[in-house]
């Protein structure tokens, strides 16, 4: 499910038979089935205002609702073999890379910038779940590392908000080694003595949790978010078990110690501005 | 029991009939024993032949195969047959100790090392103790205090790694599996002494990784080391668990492909026929191929090798997929 597929036509244009209005002038919330308007939605930050529940962003709107106003700058990310291994099952990989960019406009599921956040400098990486379900690959993996060297050679914290369902299985093996390849550039930064933080949304799945996205100093999550490294479907499959209510979902990790806090998207740029704030202090006092 | 895998069945066939004519042969008087040794000889040299034929041309599919093979030599094979005065260390120190991962300290040809595998079982008994070789957060746990253990000692790690995967159960996800993952990998990269790791069976996925970010990645010839299961890929982009074969096939998870694109430094070369058929030669062919890996790496300080580790793994894509 992307987040284009979540938009359905309103009713009340068959019911009208008017074919001026735009198709995604409604979107209905997968949480409570209310129909919501999509200006008023985006005022929300695509929050459903009628029950809480955080819709998908796309990555560059992120971007936008973290980094202060006319701060930023986008990074142009290293550019990487496409289809090393050739890969085909129903469809040809490259044709799905293909139709992934049209129909995002983006070059693969990873977005880089460099600004402020409330006042502090911090090179920001989101992952684009709307891009072959965020999926990390050699492009994303790329990408991490070298938000990880730019956060290093500007001495500013990095920030990654992760959304995968996992591994770039296209991509075989080498999809894999993106797990060392990130925990490596996690490593840098580390090393470097900044923060390394990570806001983990809907959805946070497979290798990408298994890898630098579980070694953030500070660890986020957006509420309800689905977070976990097996699938529900397969534990289901494998323990033959009824799934406990709520399992897998950012509240469930906060309250089994594997987050540190389940923050609103509202309150996002105040809180890591806050917390950049309080652990680059030493940092600044020391330069 | 030899247990013969599917495409073997013309090996299984040949070997029942030598059998049967060995059998037949002891109560006979010596002319007849003579003329059936001939048969048994030529028997012998056909299924060789048949061997030498079959495993040359092995699909990704079989290679799996016998990547699972129950026969097949499993990590406490080769840490007895190659690691003396081991010392199994357990725990993770907050929770249990995971049978999925064994490990501790020993001897490799006389000089002191780590020890880390993932064990699959080698009977019913046994598979149910290690849980099939799918650990769980514990089992990482433990795998990262015992790499950090041979960081201060100054002891080479060895890692045996065979699993399907991480175990995906309710109780390895709410003790933060992907957590304890990550940290093992982290682990793995951090160490100050060379890290040598030998895919020899399953290289499943993040489970496998966690122990497999070392120096030297040294993989048997029939291993398979994928970022998902053939079956688990066929289920979810044929939608269709049968596709298995075509998704083994698309994964490129043998060793000639890993070695292809660069991502791991060895093949050790198998008996013929497989590690199960000779499963001491394939100890030992592990135990020289670890050797020779480990020399060159013993000649560097921590330093340099965790900048020569991590240089490797960030160097993955750049100068070899294009």
């Amino acid at each position: 499910m992307s987040w284009l597929t979540e938009y359905v036509r309103p009713k009340i244009r068959t019911l009208l038979g008017r074919r001026e209005v735009p198709d995604n002038l409604w979107t209905q919330c997968p949480s409570c089935q209310q129909m919501l308007f999509a200006a008023e939605l985006e005022r929300h930050r695509r929050v459903c205002h009628h029950c809480g529940h955080h819709l998908r962003v796309p990555a560059p709107q992120r971007l936008e609702w973290t980094l202060d106003a006319g701060s930023y700058t986008r990074v142009e990310l290293p550019k990487v073999a496409a289809d090393p291994l050739r890969f085909r099952d129903t469809k040809r990989y490259t044709d799905r890379l293909r139709e992934a960019r049209e129909k995002t406009g983006l070059e693969d599921a990873l977005v880089v910038a460099h600004g402020t956040i409330g006042g502090h400098k911090a090179v920001v990486a989101v992952m684009a779940f709307e891009f072959i379900g965020g999926s990390m690959g050699a492009a994303v993996g790329e990408g991490i590392v070298a938000a990880a060297k730019l956060a290093v050679l500007q001495q500013a914290p990095l920030i990654v908000f992760t959304a995968s369902g996992g591994a770039r299985m296209q991509e075989g093996a080498i999809s894999l080694m993106q797990m060392p390849r990130t925990v490596a550039a996690v490593q840098m930064v580390r090393e470097a003595g900044l923060p390394f933080i990570t806001v983990l949304t809907d959805p946070t799945t497979g290798g990408v949790t298994a890898s630098f996205t579980m070694l953030g100093d500070v660890q986020i999550a957006e509420p309800g978010a689905e977070i976990g490294f097996a699938g529900a479907r397969v534990i289901e499959q494998t323990v033959r078990e009824k799934l406990p209510e709520g399992f897998q979902r950012s509240e469930y990790l906060l309250a089994h110690g594997i987050l540190d806090m389940v923050t609103k998207r509202a309150d996002l740029p105040a809180t890591l501005a806050r917390v950049i704030g309080l652990l680059t202090v030493a940092h600044q006092e020391a330069a | 029991m030899r247990h013969f895998l599917d495409f073997e069945k013309p090996i299984a066939e040949l070997e029942a009939k030598i059998e049967e004519l060995r059998q037949m042969s002891e109560p006979q008087g010596p002319e007849g024993g003579i003329n059936i040794a001939d048969e048994v000889g030529r028997l012998s040299a056909k299924v060789e032949r048949e061997l030498r034929g079959t495993y040359a041309r092995l699909t990704p599919w079989q290679k799996t195969q016998v990547a699972r093979h129950p026969d097949r030599p499993k990590a406490t094979d080769y840490v007895a047959g190659l690691i003396t005065e081991f010392t199994p260390l357990a725990g993770d120190r907050a929770f249990a100790d995971d049978a999925a991962i064994v490990g501790g300290i020993g001897r490799f040809r006389g000089r002191a090392v780590a020890v880390l595998g993932t064990e699959k079982g080698s009977d019913t008994e046994s598979r149910v103790a290690h849980n099939f070789g799918m650990s769980r957060p514990e089992g990482y746990r433990k795998a990262r205090r015992l790499m950090e253990l041979a960081g201060r000692f100054n002891l080479p790690v060895l890692s045996f790694v065979d699993t399907s995967g991480a175990f995906p159960g309710i109780d390895a996800e709410a003790r933060g599996q992907a957590e304890a993952i990550a940290r093992s990998i982290d682990a793995c990269l951090a160490a100050p002494v060379p890290l040598v790791a030998t895919i020899v069976g399953e290289g499943g996925s993040g489970g496998a990784i966690a122990l497999a970010a070392g120096d030297a990645v040294l993989m048997l010839e029939h291993s398979i080391y994928s970022v998902i299961s053939p079956e688990g890929c066929a289920a979810i982009l044929w939608k269709d668990q049968a596709q298995a074969a075509a998704a083994a096939e698309a994964l490129k998870l043998t060793a000639e492909d890993l070695r292809r694109l660069r991502l791991i430094d060895r093949i050790i070369a198998e008996p013929l026929g497989g590690a199960h058929r000779d499963p001491q030669a394939a100890v030992a062919a592990v135990g020289d191929a670890i050797a020779l890996a480990l020399a060159p790496l013993a000649e560097l300080d921590g330093t340099a090798l965790r900048a020569r580790r991590r240089d490797k793994f960030l160097a993955i894509g750049h100068d070899t997929l294009i």
